[in-house]
């Protein structure tokens, strides 16, 4: 399975339908053990959000809209952040993931510098949780500890789950089976996750509508993650 | 070399090895100053490694701050011994005679200081052997070539190299000098260091064209180091103020205004502390002053050009930055303050021949200058970071920590302590080189005026 290579895993953001609701940022850190954003945090600007709801304001009062514009890791196929690091601590896998291996960092924070949208978060204290959370920890996910990097996976430990299940039972991937925590919680379904490889799928259907933008598309960093205009109906 | 101090060569000696064979009082007081100071820099290094470096001001857009900031500054300051020594001994200027060799002393000191910088403020910093030396260890991966955070260490340790070899072979026959002066054990440690110098012609052949060809092949060293610093900042294509082709003159220019006014500014304490009137006499100073005015303007032409350039472009983050950097408080005191001290107070002061022979007036303009040179980076590395992206969301500031300021000030001791120490081992003004300057002077007459003169072999 794996070694045809048959993925390149995708997200589509459709901004139109997120509400701005957040669920997906408490998904992400109860899945992937981001460690507890507490107060102090946030006012230090050192909280960790793996994805983050930006919340832009249009329009003079009372005519006030809030805009909605969840980020998360892009998973450029041209990531800035991967050359410069100098030990090889953050590349790219041939299913287009960008992988942050977490034993290499050495914690140089160039990525971080080297990062447009601003998805790698620095872990500046050693994470920690109130004694009784610390046993609803994810056992496939590593606890990184202080003084490294880290980022979204897109759930890597789920695809990589999945792909074993896939591979023991000898069958295909059926679209929509394999859903990150934050895709998964959208209540909106604003989020969609898949193969991009795969053309029935719904990201790769979604992804070539005629609404599709990427982030600093000028930057030519190419990245997975693909957003749907919002359509304006009362302009 | 208009005014001429006539002295022997054994007046000389005694001048030039005070440091050596004299133990003043002032002398253990501000080295056990500075070593408390540096001691308590270890103390806050050692606290932000037990305590993660949640304890600096670093934060989300701005992960690079003060430290960073200092290791450009001594990196900066680094290129005053070579440009000094190198360029100044290829062109055969003879007033360079008195200022070499402090010169490339604080050309290795400051790098050494500069080194640590990186290094502490990395996340893990006990992991650098992973990068800073291109072997593999036990994880089958080598350093990523494609980071110019491999390419620092590669360049500043062939610098630091190249310029201890440069110290040294200029030190040979003042160590000869030691030698023979000194008794017991200094003597044979002496013995060693000076590599059986007796003064022969065929030695003192070869220590020259070993001078030179060290000078010469210095120089695409001193040009590379502040290039690849500056690309550490030129390469990050996410920070639209870095992202600029510029960065490399205008830091490697940057780095030689600073680093002679560095030269100046220890050049003076050196003839302050040591009673050196008669080697650093104001027509040194009138020299570096004149190097100073050239190569300040060059900066701030290129600065100049920086700053355009990033308006010219009307990329919003850049507009924005320019706009932090003018209109919002504190950024724009400290963006007067940099203008006013890097170059509106000092270059044109320096234009003033008078101020420039002024030792007092030129210790003060050294010292702006450096305050100055140490904000440009400052000012470069963190505004661009506090508006690094488009997305007005994650704009952020920064506010260094008190671990952080600890640990800055202590590389201005650490500097400090380190030339004091090597001028108790080693003397600070080549001897040899003096002498040889006294070999050379000749009296050209001219009409009815005796104007003094070189003469050189060629």
């Amino acid at each position: 399975m794996s070694e045809k290579n048959e993925f390149k895993w995708g997200m589509v953001v459709d901004t139109d339908r997120c509400t701005g609701c957040q669920a997906c940022v408490i998904a992400c850190q109860a899945e992937n053990n981001v460690s507890l954003n507490t107060e102090d945090r946030f006012h230090q600007r050192r909280a960790i959000e793996w994805i983050r709801i930006e919340r832009y304001w249009e329009g003079e009062y009372p005519n006030v809209k809030a805009k909605f514009l969840p980020v998360l890791c892009q998973h450029c196929e041209n990531a800035p952040c991967e050359p410069v690091c100098p030990v090889f601590a953050t590349y790219h896998n041939n299913e287009g993931l960008n992988v942050q291996v977490y034993n290499r960092c050495v914690g140089t924070r160039y990525c971080a510098n080297n990062d447009p949208y601003q998805v790698r978060f620095f872990n500046f204290w050693e994470p920690q949780w109130p004694k009784t959370l610390e046993n609803q920890l994810n056992p496939d996910v590593t606890v990184r500890t202080r003084g490294i990097m880290e980022k979204c996976t897109f759930c890597v430990q789920r695809i990589s789950r999945k792909q074993r299940e896939l591979k023991n039972e000898g069958r295909d991937l059926v679209d929509g089976e394999l859903k990150p925590a934050c895709v998964q919680t959208c209540p909106t379904d604003a989020l969609v996750f898949g193969n991009l490889k795969d053309p029935k799928s719904k990201v790769a259907k979604m992804a070539k509508g005629s609404r599709h933008y990427r982030l600093l598309e000028s930057l030519g960093t190419e990245p997975n993650v693909i957003y749907l205009k919002k359509v304006e109906e009362n302009v | 070399m208009q005014e001429r101090v006539h002295l022997t060569d054994k007046q000389i000696n005694d001048d030039l090895l005070i440091g050596v064979e004299t133990h003043p009082r002032w002398w253990f007081i501000a080295v056990g100053f500075l070593a408390i100071m540096v001691a308590t820099a270890g103390g806050a290094f050692g606290y932000m490694i037990n305590q993660g470096l949640g304890v600096t001001g670093l934060n989300r857009p701005v992960m690079w701050g003060f430290f960073i900031t200092n290791f450009v500054f001594w990196v900066g300051i680094s290129h005053a011994g070579v440009m000094i020594s190198s360029i100044l001994r290829l062109s055969q200027a003879e007033w360079r005679r008195p200022v070499t060799r402090a010169a490339e002393v604080l050309t290795i000191v400051a790098l050494m200081t500069a080194m640590l910088f990186p290094l502490m403020h990395t996340g893990r910093p006990w992991r650098i052997m992973y990068w800073v030396f291109p072997y593999d260890f036990a994880r089958g991966i080598w350093p990523n070539i494609r980071s110019p955070l491999v390419w620092d260490p590669s360049a500043i340790f062939t610098y630091l190299i190249s310029a201890s070899l440069f110290v040294f072979v200029a030190l040979i026959p003042d160590l000869a000098v030691l030698r023979d002066r000194s008794t017991g054990p200094r003597k044979q440690i002496y013995g060693v260091l000076s590599l059986g110098w007796r003064g022969t012609p065929r030695q003192w052949r070869l220590q020259a064209i070993a001078g030179i060809l060290l000078s010469a092949l210095i120089l695409p060293v001193f040009v590379s180091v502040h290039s690849i610093v500056s690309w550490d900042f030129g390469m990050t294509m996410a920070v639209s103020s870095w992202h600029s082709t510029i960065m490399a003159p205008y830091f490697v220019i940057g780095a030689v205004h600073s680093g002679v006014s560095a030269v100046v500014t220890v050049m003076i304490l050196l003839r302050w502390a040591f009673k050196w009137e008669k080697y650093i006499r104001p027509e040194h100073l009138d020299g570096l002053g004149k190097l100073l005015v050239v190569v300040g303007t060059t900066w701030f032409y290129f600065f100049i050009l920086e700053f355009l350039f990033g308006l010219y472009s009307q990329e919003a983050a850049e507009v924005s930055l320019r706009n932090l950097l003018i209109y919002q408080w504190p950024w724009n005191f400290m963006f007067f303050i940099f203008l006013a001290t890097a170059f509106f107070i000092p270059i044109p002061m320096w234009l003033f021949r008078g101020v420039r022979r002024s030792v007092i007036l030129m210790l003060l303009t050294s010292i702006l200058v450096n305050i100055g040179m140490w904000l440009e980076r400052f000012l470069i590395i963190v505004p661009g970071l506090t508006r690094k992206a488009d997305f007005t969301f994650v704009w952020g500031t920064y506010r260094p920590s008190i671990i952080e300021i600890i640990l800055v000030a202590a590389s201005f001791a650490f500097v400090t302590l380190m030339i004091l120490l090597f001028s108790k081992v080693f003397p600070l003004i080549p001897l040899f080189d003096q002498k040889e300057g006294k070999v050379l002077e000749a009296t050209t007459r001219i009409g009815r005026r005796d104007v003094p003169s070189i003469v050189r072999e060629e």
